[in-house]
């Protein structure tokens, strides 16, 4: 048995700025078996325990091993419906890697590389395999955004049997996935081969539907006739700092500037039609993996100065290891321990420079992490073409705040059962984002499915005549 | 998709749309919008809903062309479907009966103005209406808005037609001879709005200006559309579109307004170059 681990194949970051194609290139067949070698399969893996959908890697793995690629597979969509997805996005360094045994002595076992790699065999060999449907049930469910977490509710209730409604606002379906992360990250043709998935598992899809605007969630219940509601409609609210300046033209939240590229293909202007300018120099406020897409990205549009102004320092900040080396490879130019104090304009109102303020690292604040204190004195100044707020987002209200009766938190996040995942209203749930304020796509996915068992068991006291439907106010 | 029922030129590069959107059409209020993506690869654009009916489910969407995807729109025709059309969005306007109320439309800003004065007149106002354009023909929809206004009037540039002159003018004349009204509406160009709110500042009658700042989602997912209406950062899309224009930093507004110029002449050029080859190459064919 190797024990190293193996790395997978990049491209060259040379090449890599230069173009949007996805930077990991995932193992070869003889790598992935290579790799599924190096598991130990422990009779008390702790790996599984790492993963908040519990998935059973060792099984999947050892499937790989033996080459039987297509079970490996369906051994994983036995409890997360998108691989292919979570393979490349989730932080697994943090959940089912850290806790790996090979990970004592040497490194873990590259889960995270082969989930992706079995997801990417079956989609290259055109291959579908849909999991196998309940009979069809009397029940209708809407699920209200086609994010992580309302795919993979849908996925869930479909295969109970429910007819099942995904509302988008946007025109494209994916949520985060196609507006929010890059293709040099998640290529758009996997998201759209997983919602094609949906589509033959017999749920439908709605774009251009606004819940709150274009029907309410009581509506959906009444007029609309659906017996249950799955709010997943995620952290879309983009924050700002609330500095002097943030208002001059070329100050975009990080939403702004990836969806402009990301959904609306700006990088492809004039040939699309939504333009983006990133001027010569770009800095990006904040490090977490949004912040890190923001670089990037900006570096792709062919932006020469690339700069990230951070507070903290690099061991605080929130991005995923793998991401931070990438950009690092790609020459961003980090300015740890800085915080930006105001963004100047010029007359014209368009932003020309930023002033920032050295910090140092402090106590530990209330996050456990020490806290940055200002260096009095180190204030300085650089020159800036455009700047891209990247340090968070938090609950879009245009659901909630057209929904009397739904509990929310006092960050506007909506409060549900723990257990069941339903909302002070009966028959409504909600999962992800919109209830744990902006986190990762697999606790989203996590809730999601945790949200269509309380649904299915709800849908059944439904049925038996134990609850009722709320009516419309 | 949202098939086009019926498209005409109801002025020089104005066209009006109606649009299959029943889902739209039930729920649309006064002072609301649709953000529409006429093709896949296109832009998404904001247009302010300038009637609906929810028995035929349409929506009639007045857009003038100003660049290339409003210039695409022109060249479109009944039958065909624009990608995508999302909404209502936006906070309704807020209608009582005020009293009399003064809805000032400049250019394109009109047609928006249509359902809100039609709404001001079915809550019981006394409605004032002064329509202004650069030329005779530019002023539109007259016949709509004198269905809605109990009184008319319009004003040009050139003096083609009505009085000579801006909106402004017309509106201090009115404020001169009548008085006060209880409220102002003013829905036009950024200047024209900024004019009428400076105006009426001083005489300290309520106005509302109903913005046309850029946006990208029309949700409040992306904050393109910011502006500062009493020193603070609000979103068009979703705490707007109106706002007190005595709060309304418009030279703020005016200059983001500015942001892709270059990009929208690139756009224009590449769109009008493509237009004229084909056709060129129409001609040479036939």
């Amino acid at each position: 048995m190797k024990v190293q681990r193996h790395e997978m194949p990049v491209q060259d970051p040379l090449a890599r700025i230069r173009n949007f194609f996805e930077v990991a290139l995932g193992y070869s067949a003889e790598t992935a078996i290579e790799e599924a070698q190096r598991c130990l399969q422990c009779a008390n893996p702790p790996c599984v325990k790492g993963c908040p959908v519990g998935i059973d890697i060792p099984a999947f793995v050892d499937l790989i091993r033996k080459a039987d690629f297509e079970g490996s597979l369906a051994k994983i969509k036995e409890t997360n419906t998108l691989p292919a997805i979570c393979g490349r996005v989730c932080p697994q360094e943090e959940q089912c890697e850290i806790v790996c045994v090979m990970a004592k002595k040497y490194k873990p076992v590259a889960i995270g590389r082969l989930e992706r790699f079995v997801a990417d065999w079956e989609r290259d060999r055109g291959l579908v395999s849909t999991p196998e449907l309940a009979p069809p049930s009397a029940h209708k469910v809407a699920v209200v955004g086609s994010g992580p977490a309302g795919l993979a509710c849908a996925a869930e209730l479909a295969r109970f049997g429910h007819k099942v409604t995904i509302f988008e606002a946007l025109h494209k379906p994916g949520g985060v996935l196609v507006y929010g992360i890059p293709e040099f990250r998640l290529p758009k043709a996997i998201v759209t081969f997983e919602i094609q998935n949906l589509a033959r598992m017999g749920v439908e899809l709605r774009g251009n539907f606004v819940i709150g605007r274009t029907a309410t969630v009581h509506e959906l219940l009444n007029g609309y006739d659906y017996d249950a509601v799955f709010l997943g409609t995620g952290a879309g609210l983009p924050y700002f700092l609330g500095i002097p300046g943030e208002n001059y033209i070329g100050v975009l939240s990080a939403n702004e500037f990836l969806t402009r590229v990301n959904l609306m293909k700006a990088y492809d202007f004039p040939r699309s039609d939504t333009p983006v300018r990133t001027g010569r120099r770009v800095a990006v406020v904040g490090s977490g993996n949004v912040a890190m897409d923001c670089l990037r990205t900006a570096k792709r549009l062919g932006a020469e100065e690339v700069i990230c102004v951070y507070r903290r320092t690099r061991n605080e900040s929130p991005a995923r290891r793998e991401e931070l080396e990438h950009a690092e490879e790609e020459a961003i130019d980090f300015r740890w321990l800085s915080a930006p104090l105001a963004i100047f304009g010029n007359e014209e109102g368009f932003v020309t420079g930023m002033r920032i303020q050295r910090m140092e690292l402090g106590e530990p604040d209330a996050s456990g992490r020490r806290r940055p204190v200002p260096i009095p004195g180190s204030e300085y100044e650089i020159a800036i073409d455009t700047a891209v707020i990247a340090i968070g987002q938090g609950p879009n209200p245009l659901a909630t705040k057209s929904t009397p009766g739904l509990e929310l938190n006092r960050h506007g996040n909506i409060v549900v059962d723990e257990r069941t995942l339903m909302t002070s209203i009966p028959g409504v749930f909600a999962g992800g984002d919109i209830v744990t304020g902006a986190a990762t796509v697999i606790l989203a996915m996590g809730a999601g499915k945790q949200a269509a068992l309380g649904i299915h068991d709800w849908l059944a006291r439904l049925a038996r005549g134990e609850v009722i439907k709320p009516q419309l106010a | 998709m949202f098939k086009v029922v019926s498209k005409e030129e109801i002025a020089p590069k104005f066209h009006r749309f109606v649009v299959e959107a029943p889902e739209i059409a039930r729920k649309h209020r006064p002072g609301q919008f649709v953000m529409v993506l006429p093709s896949d690869d296109g832009e998404r654009i904001p247009l302010t809903i300038a009637a609906s009916d929810p028995g035929s489910g349409t929506v009639t969407l007045v857009v003038q062309e100003v660049g290339k995807t409003t210039m695409a729109m022109g060249l479109m025709t009944a039958g065909q479907e624009f990608f995508s059309v999302v909404g209502p969005l936006g906070t309704p306007t807020h209608i009582e009966r005020f009293g009399t109320v003064v809805c000032v439309g400049g250019g394109a800003g009109i047609a928006p103005m249509l359902p809100i004065a039609g709404g001001l007149k079915n809550a019981g106002n006394t409605v004032l209406s002064i329509l202004g354009g650069r030329t005779q023909e530019l002023v539109i929809l007259r016949e709509e808005m004198a269905a809605v206004s109990d009184e008319i009037i319009h004003t040009t540039d050139d003096g083609s037609f009505g009085r000579k002159g801006l909106v402004t003018h017309a509106l201090a004349d009115l404020i001169a001879q009548r008085g006060n009204p209880d409220l102002v509406v003013a829905i036009g160009p950024a200047i024209m709005m900024k004019a009428v709110a400076e105006m009426t500042r001083k005489l300290a009658i309520p106005t509302l200006a109903s913005l046309n700042s850029i946006m990208v989602d029309g949700t409040g997912m992306c904050g393109a559309c910011r502006v500062e209406v009493d020193g603070k950062t609000k979103f068009v899309c979703v705490d707007g579109p109106e706002f007190d224009a005595h709060k309304v930093d418009f030279d703020l507004l005016i200059k983001r307004l500015r942001m892709y110029i270059p990009e929208e002449q690139v756009a224009r050029e590449r769109f009008m170059g493509a237009h004229e080859c084909r056709a060129t190459a129409g001609i040479a064919r036939g």
